[in-house]
């Protein structure tokens, strides 16, 4: 069972949701939480602990100046604009390398061979009985997300109850890691902000083919809209949390809601329900 | 010496292009005999990497040096490596750019 959760907007409560839910279900069974913010992973402050951290690394090419006449058709091929073929040499931007060997493929010399570069770590830690962490992390000025998301996913494949937390926004980062899902919770908040991205969103897992519920977050009971937007798109809304102050000043300690207020634990225990009821399986 | 300008349009009087790598032309005028190539930027809805992508266009147009607005930090490197020089030049049409050209009127920038 794999629960990715996402949203639009950014600070709608995506952590928030993972954090507690995961929490809620290690106290009953085995649950890896994988931090898929690889740009800013945050869920560490929640389950501090010491982990083993392990490279992430994408190939990119190299050139042998000698075989290499300067033909220009890994240049032509490249779309990414990775590869300028000087007069006397060849020049690579790694930073624009998207990894897709093409270049490799179309030298008629065979004289581009492809290294490992350094883009990221993951770091997997047991912060909690019963709760594995893998946390993606982005080094500053990579810009490819999408490998560090995969390694971090790779170490829990074979793990059989997996909450992934999604990157905000609807672009690669969030489609990578809702690949494979089998049910996603799109967390929004009573903004108009927060439907308006819930909207992008919803048509990411519709077009995806993920089952998704809706988590309301920071409610001020005025969720008319929203609530609207989810009946019109067969949505349902799975959880609603209201805004409390007393919940924000948990969060900002890096507590956790279902730990100092464990009466929520059975609200989170019905959303793991819910997620079970969306992905098809049996209670 | 080939040298190119940076054009919103096809013709010599079109307005330049401050933009080096999303310029919607690049109009290559040869200093010694007077000809003028216009090529329109292929590049320019590309989703990243035009800037070394223009770059190349240039160097296989065996072109010396550019006229352009602003060119960002890979083009830069591109370009410099491949040993053409970069000059400024804001405003007005590529015929202005090319008339401060042949004066040795703009400034270097790489």
């Amino acid at each position: 069972m794999k629960i990715a959760v996402a949203s639009g907007k950014g600070g709608t409560g995506k952590s928030m949701v993972a954090a507690n839910l995961a929490y809620t279900l290690s106290l009953a069974e085995p649950v890896t939480l994988v931090d898929c913010d690889v740009e800013e992973p945050n869920l560490h402050l929640f389950f501090p602990g010491p982990g083993e951290s392990s490279e992430v690394t994408i190939p990119v090419p190299g050139f042998d100046t000698v075989a290499c006449d300067l033909c220009g058709r890994c240049g032509e091929f490249c779309r990414f604009g990775a590869i300028t073929v000087l007069r006397d040499r060849v020049l690579l931007f790694p930073e624009l390398c998207h990894s897709c060997g093409g270049c490799m493929l179309v030298c008629p010399k065979g004289a581009i061979t492809e290294s490992p570069v350094r883009i990221g770590t993951v770091t997997v830690s047991s912060p909690i009985p019963g709760m594995t962490l893998v946390t993606g992390l982005l080094d500053t000025g990579s810009p490819l997300a999408v490998p560090v998301i995969g390694a971090a996913k790779a170490r829990a494949a074979t793990h059989p109850l997996v909450l992934y937390d999604s990157s905000p926004g609807t672009a690669c980062p969030m489609i990578t890691t809702l690949d494979g899902s089998d049910c996603c919770l799109l967390v929004t908040e009573s903004t108009p902000f927060g439907l308006h991205d819930l909207e992008l969103a919803a048509d990411v897992v519709h077009g995806m083919e993920i089952p998704a519920g809706v988590v309301i977050n920071r409610s001020d009971g005025t969720d008319q809209a929203t609530l609207d937007f989810c009946a019109e798109h067969d949505l349902e809304v799975m959880m609603t949390v209201p805004f409390d102050r007393e919940f924000a000043v948990i969060q900002n300690r890096g507590g956790l809601l279902c730990r100092e207020r464990p009466e929520w634990q059975e609200r989170f225990r019905a959303l793991y329900a819910g997620c079970r009821r969306l992905a098809g399986v049996s209670p | 010496m080939k040298v190119c300008f940076t054009a919103k349009g096809a013709t010599i009087d079109s307005a330049s292009e401050e933009r080096f790598g999303r310029a919607p032309y690049f109009i290559i005028v040869d200093i010694d005999s007077g000809a003028i190539e216009s090529v329109e930027n292929p590049y320019i809805e590309g989703a990243g990497g035009v800037g070394p992508k223009a770059a190349q266009l240039l160097i296989s147009r065996d072109v010396r040096a550019l006229v352009s607005g602003q060119v960002g930090g890979n083009a830069r490197e591109a370009l410099v490596a491949a040993g053409i020089e970069i000059f400024t030049f804001r405003g007005g049409s590529v015929g202005d750019a090319l008339e401060q050209f042949r004066k040795n009127a703009l400034q270097r920038s790489g």
